[in-house]
């Protein structure tokens, strides 16, 4: 599980499935022949083991993305300033913003509880938007350099982007079990749908996002270069 | 169209497929990414975890998470009460997306990859493989039980400093589920559309079946 050589020899020897006329199948992943671009398809070619829709990359893919960012940008703040939880109890009632949640770990001594839920709750979202919307941009400019670097970003952040879930969830549980009437009970705050909302918007730009986009901008042919190509037979084993 | 060529979802190198050993998996040799893995599992040890998993779902959600005693009042709940009382307080859009990240999607996960494998079990030619298949493989994503497990972690410490906590079975389920779940979800979705080649009913072609087509 070393990381990828990304050794000049090495990337000179890849052909991509695109550049060979080949689509690999959305779906099933099937390696077929790019009819759409052939011209017998009409531009609805289908794949033939599973008859999914064939498309060489995702469709819209830049636009989706940033539509989809732009969207959990403008959700972010509603879902930080609101309270996600309210806790009424018989001599007081407290609102709490995901921010006044991690101090409260922070202050009754579980520092480590706070910085977990002030990673996934807090830094990721906006690392997320920070990342995205920079590779977003970074294609729109047609950047070729530290295309790996790039790729390993968007690995780390379509892997991490569901851990912001973590806060939802807690609220709900803390909801359904403080439920003492005239006691104590626990609400959910309208800050709380707003930050799911967040996550879920984040998690559907990352996946609208095509990071092949990454490498065919970093790998078109340029001048002068020679146009033969070779398959990298075979594969890592690791 | 061939199934000896491997393109990386990626950044679309094209890779030609070799068989690997159980427990290995093929990277990109440019970007890293797993191309595909093989499992120390054989379709029937799969298929019997997926039954288990069934089977600790149903035990996780019918059983309460936990018990909170305060003074003398003691208060416990499942997931599916979690929900309700997300959704009596008017709080539908919390309450529904909680159902369907840690109920819902789950299940219809395990259900759907249960079906998958009996059907290659079966070795019949089934309709439903592919459209299932590829149903599962935009859910996967959306299925949130490990999410949910440290949240429950979190909230149990969180209660802990304002009244008594006692774990209930849904806890041990829940946590066994985590574990389970780890292991079903490591396993390859891409595989198993080599695994069921010959249960797919594949599509009548609109055109002249062409030479594969290598570069």
């Amino acid at each position: 599980m070393s990381a990828a050589p990304t050794t000049p020899s090495s990337e000179s020897r890849v052909t991509t499935a695109a550049q060979a006329g080949l689509v690999a199948c959305p779906h099933c992943h099937l390696v077929c022949r790019d009819t759409a671009r052939d011209g017998h398809g009409k531009g609805r070619a289908r794949c033939p083991r599973c008859a999914g829709r064939l498309h060489p990359r995702k469709v819209d893919s830049l636009s989706r993305t940033w539509a989809l960012l732009i969207a959990a940008a403008i959700l972010y703040i509603p879902a930080n300033a609101f309270p996600v939880m309210q806790t009424s109890t018989l001599l007081s009632t407290q609102s709490d913003t995901i921010l006044s949640g991690i101090l409260y770990f922070w202050n009754t001594g579980s520092p480590e509880l706070a910085v977990l839920i002030f990673t996934v709750s807090i830094l990721v979202p906006l690392l997320k938007l920070a990342t995205l919307s920079t590779l977003a941009v970074s294609i729109k400019r047609g950047a070729r350099a530290r295309a790996d670097q790039r790729a390993r970003l968007y690995r780390i952040i379509e892997f991490v982007g569901r851990w912001s879930m973590l806060d939802v969830f807690v609220v709900a549980l803390m909801v359904g079990l403080v439920h003492f009437q005239g006691l104590a009970v626990i609400q959910a705050g309208p800050g709380a749908a707003a930050f799911g909302a967040v996550v879920v918007l984040t998690m559907l730009a990352a996946h609208s996002f095509d990071p092949r986009m990454i490498w065919d901008r970093a790998h078109r042919p340029r001048r002068g270069r020679p146009s033969k190509k070779r398959l990298a037979f075979g594969t890592r084993h690791g | 169209m061939t199934d000896s060529l491997v393109a990386c979802p990626e950044c679309d190198a094209l890779h030609e497929r070799r068989e690997l050993a159980p427990g290995t998996k093929a990277r990109c040799v440019r970007c890293g990414a797993v191309l595909y893995r093989r499992s120390y599992l054989e379709l029937d040890h799969q298929l019997a975890l997926v039954t288990t998993a069934i089977l600790i779902y149903l035990i996780a959600n019918s059983f309460p998470i936990v018990d909170l005693e305060i003074q003398g009042r003691s208060n416990s709940t499942t997931l599916v009460g979690s929900v309700l009382a997300l959704w009596r307080e008017g709080r539908e859009i919390v309450a529904v997306l909680v159902f369907a990240t840690t109920q819902l999607f789950p299940l219809v996960d395990l259900g759907a990859l249960f079906a998958l494998l009996l059907m290659i079990r079966r070795g019949r030619p089934a309709l439903a493989f592919a459209p299932v298949l590829r149903f599962l493989q935009a859910l996967r994503p959306w299925g949130m039980i490990e999410v949910f497990m440290l949240g429950i972690v979190v909230a149990l410490v969180k209660l802990s400093n304002m009244a008594e906590v006692v774990p209930g079975i849904a806890l041990w389920a829940f946590g066994l589920l985590t574990i389970l779940l780890a292991v079903i979800l490591s396993l390859d979705l891409r595989s198993l559309w080599r695994a069921g080649e010959s249960v797919i009913v594949r599509p009548r072609r609109r055109f002249p079946p062409r030479q594969s087509a290598h570069p």
